[in-house]
C-alpha cells in the first residue's frame, strides 16, 4: 500500500511538472523554428522533427531598419523601470506598513485599517479609471513617455502591494522586540534599522517579487504613457506581431522576458522558506 | 538610590490599568510583584522601563524626574515572558548588542559578554544562531543581555511563565542565585509573577497587585502570615485560600448548621457578628475527625493531592500529605484546623489572624 502511494505522489508530481514546464519547454523549441517549421504541423524535437535556426532570436536583437524589433533598449528600460519602481515602492511601503502596525492613526472616522484598505483600494480599481488621471497629469508634468514619469506611475502602482505584503509581516513581528531595542539603548530610528529591518528582510523580499513581477508584466500604462521615445519590453514584444503572426522571434521574447524574473526567484528563493523571526518569540 | 512611584494612574478607555500606584524600591533587594493575569503587572514594569506614560502621578529615580528620560537613556534592563531576543543576531551579538550602543570598548565589551553567558551557563554558546537554542537557553541569553548592562534597575516579567515545569525549577534555582548576587550590587530587581510558590520562593518584598491597585506591599513572610484582605489572601495562595461566610455567635465560628467550629484563641477578641473566614488548604486535612463532606475532585500534585470537597453551600479544597485515589461523590470526613483560621470583616480587611497580625 505504502509503494503505491508513493508511485502515485511522484507520478502526481511529475505530471504537474510536466504541465509548468511544458509551455517553456514549447517556447524554446518554437525559438529555433521558422515559417515552414511552425506551420508544418507540430514538431518537437530540433534536428529530428526539424532543422533549428536562429533567426527568431536575431530579429529581438536587429534594428527595425533591418526588419527586426531591436528589444535591448526596451529591455534596459524595463529593467530600469521596474527596479527603480520597485526599490521605491519597497523603501516608502516598509516604511507606511511600519506605522500602520506600530502607531495608532485617528482622523474623524478613520482608523489605521481604513488607511491600509485606502491602500490596497488602488489595486482593486480597473487601471482604465487610473489611465486618464495618470495621462493628464505626466502631460501636465511634461513626463510623458519618459522613464520617469513611468517610475512615477509604477511607485503608485507597486506601493500598495508593498503596504499591503508588509503589513501582516510586522503585524507577526512581536512589539516587544521593539521595546527590547529600545530599553537597549536604541533611539526609535535606530530600533527600526538596527532591529526591525534585518528581521524584516524575508517580508521585503516577498514584496520586492510581487512588485517586479507586477511591474515587468505590465503592458497597459506602459502601452498608454509611453509613444516614441520610451518603450518598455511587453510593448516592444507586442509590436513584433505583423500580418504573419512570427511564433518563433515572439516565443523567443517570451523567453527572454520571462528570464530575469526567473534569476530573481531563484536568488530570492532561501529568504522566502527562511522562518528568520522563528527566535524572536517561541 | 531609590525608586519611588507617587500615585501612578493609568486608564485607557474606562478600564484602570494602573489605579493610584504608589511605592518606594531600595537597591540590593528583590521586588515581586505578584498579581493575576491582566492585574497591571507588566503594565507597570513597562512604566518603568519607560514604554508607558501614566496619564498622572509620578516616577522619581533618585529624587530626580525618572519620566522626564526617554527609554533608551534609562539604565533600565527587561527581560519578558516570551522569550525576545534579535533573531538576526547569533548569542554574543545578542548580549553585545546593549553595551555596542553606549560604544563600549570592544575588549571591554568581550569581558562582560563572556561574564554575562558564565552567568547564565552559555558558554560555549557564543556562535549559536538564536533559533537553535532551546526555549530556556533563549531565556537565559535574553537575561544575559540584562545583566551586562549592569542596569540599576532590573525588570523581570514572568520570566519562566512559558518554560516547562522541569526547566522552570531548575531555572528559578539558578535565577534565585543569580538576582541575589546582582541585588548584592546595589540594583533594584523588580519580578513579576502569577505563581504565589515563586513569589514565596524568591523572598525579598512582595507587592500584590490587583485591578491596577496595590493591595499590599510587605515582605514574603509577611504576606503569607497576615493577607490584608481576602483578595490578597486569594492571589497569594495555590491553591487560594478557602474564604466561607459565618458568624462568631456564643464562642463558635458557625459555617452552617453542620459545622460549627470551637472558637480559636486569636478569635477571642472579636465580637460577635458576621465574617469571611479564611483557611488554607493545608489546613483542611482528613487525619482527625471532622465534618462529612463530599469529593468533588481529587488532583494529584507530585507527592500529595489536593480535594476539593463540597458540603451544602461550602466548597473547600483540603490537602492531603501523600498520593491517595478517591472516588468522585465519595463522603470523607474533613477536619479543619481552627488554629489555622482567619477571620475577615464584612469589607474583606483582615480581622485577626493565627500570626497575630491585625489590619
Amino acid at each position: 500500500m505504502h509503494t503505491f502511494y508513493v508511485t502515485l505522489k511522484y507520478t502526481a508530481v511529475t505530471l504537474w511538472s510536466m504541465f509548468v514546464i511544458a509551455p517553456f519547454l514549447w517556447a524554446l523549441s518554437t525559438s529555433f523554428k521558422d515559417f515552414n517549421s511552425v506551420t508544418s504541423g507540430a514538431t518537437y524535437i530540433p534536428w529530428v522533427d526539424f532543422e533549428p535556426t536562429l533567426e527568431g532570436w536575431r530579429v529581438l536583437l536587429r534594428s527595425p531598419a533591418q526588419g527586426g524589433v531591436n528589444i535591448v533598449e526596451p529591455y534596459l528600460n524595463s529593467i530600469f523601470v521596474t527596479c527603480f519602481a520597485s526599490l521605491i515602492s519597497i523603501a516608502l511601503g516598509t516604511l507606511a506598513a511600519y506605522a500602520l502596525s506600530r502607531f495608532t492613526f485617528k482622523a474623524g472616522f478613520i482608523r489605521n485599517d481604513d488607511i491600509t484598505f485606502f491602500f490596497i483600494s488602488q489595486r482593486i480599481m480597473p487601471p482604465v479609471v487610473l489611465a486618464i488621471p495618470f495621462f493628464i497629469m505626466l502631460g501636465k508634468l511634461g513626463l510623458l513617455d519618459t522613464l520617469f514619469g513611468l517610475v512615477m506611475v509604477y511607485v503608485v502602482l507597486l506601493m500598495p502591494i508593498a503596504v499591503w505584503i508588509m503589513v501582516d509581516f510586522f503585524n507577526k513581528v512581536p512589539i516587544e522586540i521593539d521595546e527590547t531595542a529600545l530599553i537597549d539603548g536604541c533611539n526609535p530610528y535606530q530600533a527600526f534599522y538596527k532591529v526591525v529591518l534585518p528581521n524584516s528582510i524575508p517580508g521585503m523580499v516577498v514584496a520586492g517579487l510581487f512588485c517586479m513581477i507586477f511591474g515587468w508584466t505590465d503592458f497597459f500604462f506602459a502601452f498608454i504613457l509611453t509613444f516614441t521615445e520610451v518603450q518598455l519590453l511587453p510593448v516592444a514584444i507586442v509590436s513584433l506581431n505583423s500580418s504573419i503572426t512570427p511564433w518563433w522571434s515572439l516565443s523567443a521574447a517570451a523567453l527572454v522576458s520571462v528570464a530575469p524574473l526567473i534569476v530573481v526567484a531563484f536568488i530570492v528563493e532561501r529568504y522566502l522558506s527562511k522562518g528568520n523571526l522563528s527566535g524572536a518569540l517561541k | 538610590m531609590s525608586l519611588r512611584a507617587s500615585h501612578l494612574t493609568l486608564n485607557r478607555e474606562n478600564e484602570f490599568y494602573l489605579n493610584d500606584v504608589s511605592f518606594e524600591m531600595l537597591p540590593g533587594k528583590i521586588y515581586t510583584i505578584i498579581g493575576r493575569t491582566l492585574s497591571g503587572k507588566t503594565t507597570l514594569l513597562k512604566t518603568i522601563a519607560g514604554l508607558i506614560t501614566q496619564d498622572s502621578g509620578e516616577l522619581l529615580f533618585n529624587g530626580s524626574n525618572f519620566d522626564a528620560i526617554p527609554v533608551w537613556k534609562r539604565q533600565v534592563a527587561m527581560v519578558y515572558q516570551q522569550f525576545i531576543n534579535y533573531p538576526h543576531l547569533n548569542v554574543y551579538e545578542n548580549v553585545a548588542f546593549p553595551l555596542k550602543q553606549r560604544k563600549i570598548l570592544a575588549t571591554e565589551i568581550d569581558k562582560r559578554v563572556k561574564q554575562a553567558l558564565d552567568q547564565v551557563g552559555l558558554i560555549g554558546f557564543e556562535k549559536r544562531k538564536i533559533q537553535a537554542l532551546s526555549g530556556g537557553q533563549q531565556q537565559r541569553v535574553a537575561l544575559a543581555r540584562s545583566l551586562v548592562k549592569d542596569a540599576n534597575i532590573l525588570l523581570l516579567d514572568e520570566p519562566l511563565v512559558n518554560l516547562d515545569y522541569k526547566l522552570r525549577e531548575q531555572l528559578r534555582e539558578e535565577f534565585k542565585k543569580i538576582f541575589n548576587s546582582k541585588a548584592s550590587e546595589n540594583a533594584i530587581l523588580i519580578y513579576s509573577t502569577t505563581d504565589p510558590v515563586e513569589a514565596m520562593q524568591l523572598g525579598g518584598e512582595i507587592l500584590v497587585m490587583d485591578e491596577g491597585r496595590i493591595l499590599q506591599q510587605a515582605s514574603a513572610k509577611e504576606i503569607y502570615e497576615n493577607p490584608k484582605t481576602t483578595k490578597v489572601a486569594e492571589i497569594t495562595n495555590d491553591p487560594a485560600m478557602n474564604l466561607f461566610s459565618g458568624n462568631i455567635v456564643g464562642g463558635k465560628v458557625i459555617l452552617n448548621s453542620t459545622i460549627q467550629l470551637n472558637l480559636p484563641a486569636h478569635f477571642l477578641e472579636l465580637p460577635n457578628g458576621a465574617y469571611t473566614f479564611g483557611l488554607r488548604a493545608s489546613g483542611i486535612t482528613l487525619d482527625k475527625p471532622g465534618f462529612p463532606f463530599q469529593v468533588e475532585l481529587a488532583e494529584i500534585s507530585g507527592s500529595e493531592t489536593f480535594l476539593h470537597l463540597g458540603q451544602e453551600e461550602i466548597h473547600v479544597v483540603g490537602l492531603l500529605d501523600a498520593v491517595k485515589n478517591f472516588d468522585i461523590g465519595e463522603t470523607v470526613s474533613a477536619c479543619f484546623d481552627i488554629e489555622k483560621l482567619y477571620a475577615f470583616g464584612s469589607d474583606g480587611n483582615l480581622m485577626s489572624s493565627p500570626y497575630g497580625g491585625l489590619n
